[in-house]
C-alpha cells in the first residue's frame, strides 16, 4: 500500500483534471455561438454599458451616463425626436405668448404613469415646482431658474410664467414629469416613458420592461431590456463575441474585432472632444498661445490615427448635430500650420516654446491616446508638452471644479437641444466654465441671442458667438467622435439622436 | 483560552488600524462623490444640494467617526453612489467572492500539496525539471493574463463557457458553479506554484537532517520516509505560506473578477474607491481585513495541530 502513495497521487491528480474540464465543458453542448439573441427570445433585448449609473432620481442625475438610460423611463412635455426637434409629448401641444413670458401647455389624453394612474396637472406642478425649486427646496435643475411660477388653469392646461422674457425656453421642458408625491425615484424611478424601471443590481444590470399604458400605442415593441453593466470595452467586446449581449456603443479597436453577427452604425456622439486651455493659467492666458497651440494642432491626424477616420471635425464647442446652429464654417478656422504657430508663439514673446502639462483622465482611452498624437504635434511647434493622467474624480474636482489645470482633453456634451446647452458655459460668470473664457464681447453676443425674438436673427446671433470663441480662440476643438453601435443582426430599429441617449422604445427583433 | 482571547484583540486592533489607514489614504486623493453623481452638468446649487443630502458636508473625520459608531452598532451606512445599505450590497456579493475565493482555495490544497512533494521526489530528474518549469511558469503568469487567455481558448474557441455571461447564484447553483471554475483556475494558479515551489524547497531541506537519516539507516522505505517523516516537518512553513495566500487569494481575485465580469466584492471595492464612495471603501477593507485575519488564525490552529512544539511555545 505505501509503495502506492505516489501512485494514488498522479491518479489522483489526472482524474480531478479531467473532471474540472468535463464539469467546465459539459456547458458548451447547449451554448451555441452569437448567432442568435442574447437571451433566445426576440422579446428581450440586452445592451451593454462601459460606465454606471449614478443616482436615479431624474432631478438629481444630470450625469450623461444615467440620462442615456433614463431617456427610456422618464419624459417632459415635449420630448425630443432624432431631427433634434421637440415634440409633443405629456403635453399635446403647447403656445407661447407675444411676450415669451409665458408658455401654456395643453395636456394630452390618455397619458398615464408607469404604475397607471392617469398625468395630471397637479403632477405637472409638482414635478416643474420640485425641479425648479419653487416648492421650498433648492433649485436641482439650474436650467429652470428663469420659472416665476407654474400656474393651473384648468384640468388640462398648466401655464408657465416665466421670469425675464425667453423665445427659447422649450428645449428645458423635456424636464421629467413624475407622479407628485411619489418619493422612491432614487431607488425605483417612475415616470411616463415606454419603459418602467424593474430593477437596478449595481455593475450587473438595470432592467426595465415595457410600460402597458404608454401612450404611443406602437411602442415600444421589445417587451424587457436589459442593460448589463460592464467594467470596459474588453468585456463587451468579449460579451458580444460570447453572445451575452445584442448591442452596444463600442469603441473603433473594438469594432474591428466583432464578428459578423453584429451590423455597425456610426453615429455621432453629440459631444465635442477639445483640449480645454486654462484662459487664466500661464501662458494660455495669451490669445496668440492659444491660438498658436490651434495652429499646431491638426484635428484630421487625430480622427485619423486614434479613431480610425471615424469623427466629425469641429471648429466650435456646438456639437455638429444641431445643425441650424453649428457654424461649421469654423472647422477649418486653424489648420495645420506648425509655422504659423512658431511664428505666434514669437510674437507672444515664446520664441522657444515652452513647457506645458496636458491632464488626462484615465479612464477615457480615446483622450488618452489623442494626447499622445497631442504631444507629438505640439512638438513639431516647439511645445514641450507631458501627459498626466488622472482618474475621473480626481479629475471632475480639480480640472473641472477648481479649474486647476492648465489643458485637458474632454469631450463636452449638452443636456437640452439648445446651442445654450453648448455656449453657456463660455459666458465668463458661468459656473461651468471650466476654460476660465472671458470675453466681454462674447458675453453680450450671447446676452442678445438669449433674448432675440426672431429665430432666424436668434440663430446668426448664436454664430456669431461661436465665431468670437473661435476667434479668441478659448480653447482647441477638434471633434465630434464618431459613436459606433453594434446591433446583433437579430434586431434592428436602432434610431441615432443629437443627444447623448439610448432609444431602446424603437428596437424590434426582425430575425 | 489566553491565546484566543489574545489573538482576538489582535484581531480588533488589526481591523481598527485597517480602516484608520484607509481613512488616512482617503484624505489624500482628491475627488467628490456627489461632482461624479452630477458629471459635467452639474452647477454649485446641484452639487451643494446633493452634498447636504448626502452627508458630505461634514468633515471625512466626522464622517468616519460617524461610520465607526455605526459599524459598532452593526451598521456599515449607506452607499454614497448607489443609494443602497452597504450591508445588502455586501450580502449580495459575498457569495461570488466567497465561492470564488474557497474554489481557488480547493484547487491551491488539492494542486500545491501533490505537486510540492512530486517535484521534491522527482528532484534531478527529467520529470522533476519539468514540474520545476511548470511551477516557475505559473508563478510568473499574473492572473489577469490567465485569465483573458481562458475567456479566449475556453470560452470563445472552445465554448466551454459563454464569456460574460454570470450565472447569478440566486437562479442556478449548478451554472454559478460552474462559471467559476475558470476564474478560480486563473486565481490558483499562482497561489499553486508559490506554495509547490515552498513546500519543495523546505521538503529537499529536510531531506538532510539528521532524523531522515537515522530513519533511512533503520531500513524504512524512501516513501515512507517522506510521508511519515519528512513531510509533517515540511508541511508547517507551507501552512503558514497557506494562511498568508488567503491574502493573495483576494487580491488575485479583485483583478479576475475585473477580467470575468463577476459581481464580487472586489469589483465593488474597486468602483468604491473610483466614486470616492467612503462608507461602502471602509466597510469593504475592514470585511476583507477581518477575512484575512480569521484565515491566518486558522492556519495557526492548524500548524498547533501538526506541530506541538507550537503549543508549548505558546
Amino acid at each position: 500500500m505505501e509503495n502506492h502513495f505516489f501512485k494514488r497521487i498522479v491518479s489522483g491528480l489526472t482524474a480531478a483534471a479531467i473532471m474540472l474540464s468535463l464539469a467546465a465543458c459539459s456547458h458548451g453542448a447547449d451554448s451555441s455561438s452569437a448567432a442568435r439573441p442574447s437571451s433566445g427570445s426576440k422579446n428581450e433585448f440586452t445592451y451593454g454599458l462601459q460606465t454606471q449609473p449614478g443616482h436615479l432620481d431624474p432631478y438629481v442625475s444630470t450625469s450623461a451616463d444615467t440620462r442615456e438610460i433614463l431617456f427610456n423611463v422618464f419624459e417632459g412635455l415635449v420630448k425630443p425626436d432624432k431631427d433634434g426637434d421637440l415634440k409633443p409629448a405629456i403635453a399635446e401641444s403647447y403656445s407661447v405668448s407675444a411676450d415669451a413670458l409665458a408658455y401654456t401647455f395643453k395636456l394630452r389624453k390618455g397619458v398615464k404613469f408607469q404604475n397607471g394612474k392617469a398625468v395630471t396637472t397637479e403632477d405637472i406642478k409638482y414635478s416643474l415646482d420640485k425641479a425648479a425649486g419653487l416648492s421650498g427646496g433648492k433649485i436641482l435643475m439650474a436650467d429652470l431658474k428663469n420659472i416665476k411660477s407654474v400656474e393651473i388653469a384648468d384640468d388640462s392646461t398648466v401655464k408657465i410664467n416665466l421670469k425675464k422674457p425667453d423665445y427659447d425656453f422649450l428645449p428645458y421642458l423635456t424636464v421629467a414629469i413624475t407622479p407628485k408625491g411619489y418619493t422612491h425615484q432614487d431607488t425605483h424611478p417612475m415616470g411616463t416613458g415606454p419603459y418602467s424601471f424593474v430593477s437596478y443590481t449595481p455593475q450587473q444590470s438595470l432592467i426595465l420592461k415595457k410600460n402597458p399604458y404608454y401612450w404611443q400605442k406602437d411602442l415600444p415593441h421589445i417587451d424587457k431590456i436589459t442593460f448589463k453593466l460592464e467594467a470596459n470595452s474588453n468585456a463587451l467586446l468579449t460579451d458580444m463575441q460570447g453572445g451575452s449581449i445584442d448591442g452596444a456603443s463600442i469603441a473603433n479597436d473594438v469594432a474591428s474585432q466583432l464578428t459578423n453577427d453584429f451590423n455597425v452604425i456610426p453615429s455621432n456622439s453629440n459631444s465635442v472632444q477639445m483640449l480645454a486651455l486654462n484662459n487664466k493659467q500661464k501662458p494660455f492666458d495669451s490669445k496668440e498661445v492659444r491660438q498658436a497651440v490651434s495652429y499646431a494642432i491638426d484635428p484630421d491626424a487625430i480622427i485619423k490615427t486614434v479613431n480610425y477616420g471615424k469623427g466629425v471635425r469641429c471648429g466650435t464647442p456646438v456639437i455638429p448635430g444641431l445643425k441650424k446652429y453649428c457654424e461649421t464654417s469654423l472647422d477649418h478656422a486653424y489648420d495645420h500650420n506648425a509655422a504659423k504657430a512658431k511664428e505666434l508663439l514669437a510674437k507672444a514673446g515664446y520664441p522657444d516654446g515652452f513647457s506645458m502639462t496636458i491632464t488626462v483622465p484615465s479612464n477615457y482611452t480615446v483622450h488618452v491616446n489623442t494626447a499622445q498624437v497631442i504631444v507629438n504635434e505640439l512638438k513639431e511647434a516647439g511645445i514641450k508638452a507631458q501627459i498626466k493622467q488622472v482618474d475621473f474624480a480626481t479629475w471632475l474636482s480639480k480640472c473641472y471644479e477648481n479649474r486647476d489645470y492648465q489643458s485637458t482633453i474632454i469631450s463636452v456634451d449638452g443636456a437640452a437641444l439648445t446651442p445654450r446647452s453648448f455656449l453657456n458655459r463660455y459666458v465668463s460668470t458661468n459656473s461651468k466654465n471650466f476654460v476660465n473664457y472671458s470675453s466681454s464681447a462674447f458675453d453680450s453676443i450671447y446676452k442678445k441671442a438669449e433674448e432675440e425674438k426672431d429665430s432666424t436673427k436668434r440663430i446668426e446671433l448664436y454664430k456669431q458667438a461661436q465665431q468670437q470663441i473661435s476667434k479668441d480662440a478659448a480653447s482647441v476643438y477638434i471633434e465630434d467622435i464618431s459613436n459606433l453601435n453594434a446591433l446583433h443582426k437579430g434586431f434592428s430599429g436602432y434610431t441615432p439622436y443629437p443627444l447623448y441617449v439610448f432609444d431602446a422604445s424603437t428596437i424590434k427583433y426582425t430575425g | 483560552m489566553k491565546y484566543f482571547l489574545r489573538k482576538f484583540m489582535a484581531l480588533l486592533l488589526t481591523m481598527f488600524l485597517v480602516s484608520i489607514f484607509t481613512f488616512a489614504a482617503f484624505n489624500v486623493i482628491p475627488g467628490d462623490p456627489a461632482e461624479l453623481i452630477l458629471g459635467t452638468e452639474a452647477t454649485p446649487e446641484s452639487i451643494a444640494a446633493l452634498r447636504a443630502s448626502l452627508g458630505l458636508n461634514q468633515s471625512l473625520p466626522q464622517r468616519y467617526l460617524k461610520w465607526f459608531g455605526g459599524l459598532l452598532h452593526g451598521n456599515m451606512g449607506t452607499s454614497l453612489q448607489y443609494s443602497q445599505p452597504v450591508s445588502s450590497l455586501l450580502a449580495s456579493r459575498l457569495p461570488v467572492t466567497a465561492c470564488l475565493a474557497g474554489m481557488a482555495f480547493i484547487l491551491i490544497i488539492a494542486l500545491s500539496f501533490p505537486a510540492g512533494i512530486l517535484a521534491a521526489k522527482w528532484h534531478g530528474s527529467w520529470a522533476g525539471r519539468f514540474l520545476d518549469s511548470i511551477t516557475m511558469l505559473n508563478l510568473t503568469l499574473p492572473g489577469f493574463f490567465v485569465g483573458v487567455l481562458f475567456i479566449w481558448i475556453f470560452g470563445i474557441i472552445l465554448h466551454c463557457f459563454m464569456p460574460g455571461e454570470y450565472v447569478d447564484y440566486r437562479q442556478n447553483f449548478g451554472g454559478f458553479l460552474r462559471y467559476l471554475i475558470f476564474p478560480a483556475i486563473a486565481v490558483a494558479l499562482p497561489n499553486i506554484a508559490s506554495t509547490a515551489k515552498f513546500l519543495r524547497t523546505s521538503i529537499l531541506a529536510e531531506k538532510g537532517s539528521d532524523y531522515v537519516r537515522t530513519a533511512r539507516s533503520k531500513g524504512v522505505s524512501e516513501d515512507v520516509v517522506l510521508r511519515r517523516h519528512i513531510l509533517k516537518n515540511a508541511a508547517v512553513p507551507a501552512i503558514t505560506l497557506l494562511g498568508m495566500t488567503v491574502a493573495g487569494i483576494f487580491s488575485g481575485s479583485i483583478i479576475v473578477e475585473q477580467v470575468f465580469s463577476l459581481p464580487g466584492v472586489g469589483r465593488l471595492l474597486i468602483s468604491a474607491v473610483s466614486s470616492r464612495d467612503f462608507p461602502l471603501l471602509e466597510s469593504l477593507v475592514v470585511y476583507i481585513a477581518f477575512l484575512v485575519s480569521i484565515a491566518n488564525f486558522l492556519a495557526d490552529m492548524l500548524i498547533r495541530a501538526v506541530d506541538p512544539r507550537m503549543k508549548e511555545k505558546a
